[in-house]
């Protein structure tokens, strides 16, 4: 395979790695065994213990240090003649901007989350450069490739969004364990532990103030001198027990569901006797967040077991006591974080109870921090293979070998007995609005919505832009920068609380509107269309962009172990909270939905289905004989159907 | 459910993959003992995976002194002679495997591979042996199967961007889940020696080519007492004869062994990186579910070549079953 041809693209080729996690550390390692010599590396994470099972370059002396660096100084050991430039930083940075990418052959990515994706695909598309895209979750994987003009880009085929669930399911309705966790995190933690401006749709009026309307007084306000342990008890009592008759109160919610059950603190745990098992103290050395723990005062060690509603709520009224007498500091300015083992405790509990409450199967703390973080499956078998496809399609695309591009997928289980399935790349989408110029079309109330609202839920959230700027004709409506004069913010910021009809130039039905990102050098278009009323459950944005396509939802059940890392969060209309997986792998296994795709069925089934059986599905791939070398074939996909590229997640 | 718990140190190292394979699993992975022969590239891949996933034991067995051809494909052995000199490439991987994960026990056997025992190979619960003889691999799968109790074996190569994975679970019996409830899938399979005697004319229809390549050129070793591996394309023609010779015996045809591949085989002697990552990953999953008892284990051929980039599974074995891969014996009622 060797060849002098190959061997002096690999040897001269500079290469940039995005990812030094999962996959990663096992491409920098196969890219140096290849021969490559000038590698950089791109990694704003640093190494946590969870890593150390898949990520080898890593010992557990590195934890908290640079992934970036610790991969470096690793692969030097074995290879210590090639060049390895680490970044320890955020892809997004504008150091990394199109000409930074021009100074490359070839772009590698092994990251693990959507935006990142997005983001280095259209500076490589800025840059023309080749992109290799790779992700995987547990046993499947895959391995594309973007070349500019001849293959598709990361982003013209619709990617699965996070999973958003409408606000009366997680605020009065739950039926599954996922919206009590998401209830228990989104809501509920950060009722109490994160910023107090936030809007949150938890009901904070208790039964003494609900008549004296305006003047409510906040039961999660905890005043200086109220006791810790009665605060604890009322806002148990508040949530679990009023919150929930209020909820009863309304009849109609309940004619075809069964009705939730109060539950009172002092029936499940009586007031005198606190558990104080002594074991306060006896915490677990690892690290700040996990040193505090509710788990290791209460005596309870398995975080696999499941917990009685007894044992939930002590640990609830145990952890919150916690975090108000050792973490006093930080409340106010928490977020879940699933490495905080504290917070997990808490939202575990919480969302338990709850779910008691509902008559829903309760879940251990290990399954509960997998929903709640999102934690992506990972093994390094899986990793080690895509890292060995990405080279070689690396290898091809400096030859540039385009016949011989593959996208690859890894399979659970074998399909027309292929574990490895390579695939032809398919052409760029015409209407793709990242590599094409496709202008899209926005319908919005435009005398209700605001400029911010078209910002954070259109211009960022869905088309991913991080500097944005938007222009209507000549004139500048918004622009961020570090360049800017101060009058120029001060407008700016003005204009972001201002209706769209009310901007200085006026933005109304039939206006077309230019958003662009100088960093990513994209640019699009967007036709305005004033609708006044949208549906408040399946239009939660107040808006809706065509044109722009996204795969449904992957609906999550509450089952850690069938879950593939999309997102599950988002309680509120502030829908996708961004994912909080720690590493290297991906959140769009199943990208492949849509037209001409029915191999979604194969990576998607496997990726995104609950129900690990049901990967098994044959994947429906037609043969088509190619004489390439002897009687060998090649597989083609079946063309022409399209039956799941524009369906709308199930509220 | 068998024995203790896993450990908060174990649960906290292993959290990603018990998401994955649960911690029955885990448990049973770290229980089990490993033997490993042959630390060509694809093993040395190898052996880091099953080492991170938190094996009981690894035992690995290579005499060889360093040296740059066999660092090629290595990055467990430091590029530096002061490091490697008067030790064998096993003491060297291991030194290393052992800070891949402290709870895993590495150790070092010396000796040939052809002289260990029964009682040797009774030890461990996976034997995977790499580049060695075709007598070697017959006689060690034979003393794998003598042993009483069930010990997984596998052989694995690579050759230039080809690779060659070889799995004999003997009689492997594991629970399937189906909707609510489980099934006992059993699943019988040939030795080596059996595989490699189904006659062409009953192969699988459109068999890798890979697979019958391979074949003459193992013939090929074996006639000529060549050390697996040391070929060249000097040796074409002679390999040529064989190919004909074999072919003419098995009725089959010639064309489907081309020049090229047979080239490509013979000059491969220095591996491939990343088709040693893929070879050497696939196996540690197969030994993960072998040991773990969790998915279905490939029966019992497993190709991949990165000129066409399939990984094929090919079921060559004795006696051709009409279920290859899961005969549902009994429900197991939930």
């Amino acid at each position: 395979m060797a060849s002098e041809q190959q061997l002096t693209a690999i040897k001269g080729a500079k290469v940039l790695m995005v990812g030094a996690g999962g996959i990663g550390c096992e491409l920098l390692k196969t890219l140096a065994l290849s021969g490559f010599r000038d590698i950089h590396i791109i990694d704003m994470d640093t190494i946590e213990v969870s890593n150390l099972n898949r990520q080898f370059l890593f010992r557990q002396s590195h934890v908290g240090q640079s992934k970036a660096k610790v991969a470096r100084d690793a692969v030097l050991k074995f290879r210590p003649h090639i060049n390895i430039i680490p970044y320890h930083a955020n892809v997004k940075d504008p150091d990394f901007n199109v000409d930074f990418f021009k100074r490359f052959n070839v772009v590698l990515n092994g990251l693990d989350n959507l935006d990142a994706r997005r983001h280095v695909n259209r500076l490589c598309l800025a840059a023309g450069v080749p992109l290799v895209e790779s992700g995987t979750t547990g046993f499947l994987g895959q391995v594309t490739v973007h070349v500019k003009g001849r293959t598709e880009c990361y982003e013209c085929q619709p990617k699965p969004a996070p999973k958003t669930y409408p606000v009366c399911t997680i605020t009065s309705t739950p039926s599954k364990f996922v919206h009590c966790v998401v209830w228990a995190k989104d809501l509920l933690f950060a009722k109490l532990f994160g910023p107090k401006n936030q809007e949150n749709d938890l009901n904070v009026r208790s039964s003494d103030a609900s008549s004296s309307s305006e003047q409510v007084e906040d039961v999660f306000e905890h005043k200086n001198d109220e006791d810790i342990e009665q605060y604890g008890r009322k806002i148990f009592d508040h949530v679990f027990g009023y919150n929930i008759e209020l909820a009863l109160s309304n009849e109609d919610t309940w004619k075809n569901r069964s009705r939730p059950r109060p539950i009172y603190s002092k029936d499940v745990i009586p007031i005198e006797p606190v558990h104080q098992n002594g074991n306060q103290g006896r915490a677990s050395a690892a690290g700040d967040l996990s040193s505090v723990s509710a788990m290791a005062s209460l005596g309870l060690k398995n975080p696999q077991d499941l917990w009685s509603l007894k044992e939930n709520s002590a640990v609830l009224l145990e952890a919150l006591k916690l975090f108000l007498s050792k973490r006093e500091k930080e409340i106010g300015n928490l977020s879940f974080d699933k490495d905080d083992q504290l917070a997990v405790e808490f939202v575990t509990a919480a969302a338990n109870i709850r779910a008691s409450s509902f008559g829903i199967p309760l879940h251990s703390l290990f399954e509960t921090k997998g929903i709640a973080g999102n934690i992506v499956h990972a093994v390094a078998t899986t990793n080690a293979v895509i890292a060995g496809l990405i080279v070689i399609e690396a290898i091809k695309v400096l030859k540039n070998d385009v016949k011989n591009y593959r996208m690859t997928y890894c399979l659970e289980h074998p399909s027309k007995k292929m574990l490895l399935m390579p695939v032809e790349p398919f052409e760029p989408n015409k209407s793709c609005y990242v590599c094409s110029e496709t202008p899209l079309t926005l319908e919005i109330n435009t005398h209700c919505s605001k400029l911010r609202d078209v910002v954070d839920k259109i211009v960022k959230a869905k088309l991913g832009m991080n500097s944005p700027l938007i222009m209507q004709d000549s004139s500048l409506l918004y622009e961020v920068g570090d360049d800017l004069d101060e009058d120029e913010v001060a407008i700016y910021a003005a204009n972001l609380e201002k209706v769209l009809s009310e901007l200085p130039s006026p933005v109304r039905g039939g206006t077309i509107l230019t958003v662009e990102d100088l960093q990513q050098e994209l640019k699009c278009s967007i036709n305005i269309k004033h609708r006044e009323d949208f549906d408040d459950e399946k239009e939660p944005d107040g808006m809706v962009l065509s044109g722009w396509t996204q795969a449904p939802a992957v609906e999550k059940n509450g089952k850690a172990s069938a879950d593939n890392g999309a997102s599950t969060s988002g309680a509120s209309q502030a829908a996708s909270v961004a994912t909080e997986e720690d590493d290297d792998e991906l959140q769009i296994i199943p990208t492949l939905t849509g037209k001409k795709r029915k191999l979604s069925d194969v990576a998607g089934a496997g990726a995104a289905s609950s129900d690990a059986s049901s990967a098994a599905k044959e994947p429906k791939i037609k043969r088509k004989a190619e004489e390439i070398d002897g009687n060998d074939d090649v597989v083609m996909l079946e063309d022409g159907d399209s039956t799941n590229s524009t369906k709308k997640g199930e509220p | 459910m068998d024995g203790e718990e896993l450990t908060e140190q174990e649960t906290a190292l292993y959290d990603r993959q018990i998401r994955v394979w649960g911690a029955d699993a885990q448990r049973r992975l770290s229980k089990s003992h490993i033997l490993v022969s042959g630390l060509k590239g694809s093993v040395i891949e190898f052996c880091k995976n099953i080492v991170l996933a938190g094996v009981g034991s690894v035992t690995l067995n290579d005499d060889r002194m360093v040296t740059e051809e066999i660092l090629s494909a290595n990055f467990l052995v430091p590029a530096d002679p002061n490091v490697y000199t008067g030790k064998s490439l096993a003491e060297l991987c291991s030194d290393s495997l052992k800070e891949f994960n402290r709870m895993v026990r590495v150790s070092v056997q010396e000796g040939d591979l052809s002289n260990f025992s029964v009682d040797f190979f009774r030890k461990f619960d996976a034997v995977v042996i790499s580049s060695c003889s075709l007598s070697t691999k017959k006689s060690v799968n034979e003393k794998c199967r003598k042993s009483l109790k069930r010990i997984a074996f596998y052989t694995v190569d690579c050759k230039d961007s080809c690779g060659e994975i070889f799995v004999d679970l003997q009689n492997y019996i594991y629970s399937k889940k189906k909707g609510d409830g489980a099934f006992e899938c059993h699943i019988k399979y040939s030795t080596f020696e059996e595989a490699i005697s189904v006659p062409w004319k009953s192969l699988p229809v459109r068999v890798s080519k890979l697979y019958l390549a391979l074949r003459v050129i193992e013939k090929f070793e074996e006639l000529e007492g060549r050390i697996p591996g040391e070929t060249s394309a000097a040796d074409l023609p002679k390999v040529q004869k064989l190919r004909k010779d074999l072919c003419d015996a098995q009725s089959h045809d010639e064309s489907r062994i081309p020049d090229s591949l047979l080239e490509r085989l013979l000059e491969g002697r220095s591996e491939f990186p990343p088709v040693c990552a893929i070879i050497g990953g696939i196996l540690g999953q197969e030994v993960i579910k072998a040991i773990s008892g969790k998915g279905d284990p490939m029966k019992n051929f497993f190709f991949f070549d990165a000129m066409d980039g399939k990984g094929t599974i090919e079921d060559i074995s004795e006696v051709q079953t009409d279920l290859p891969n899961c005969n549902l014996f009994s429900a197991i009622t939930d």
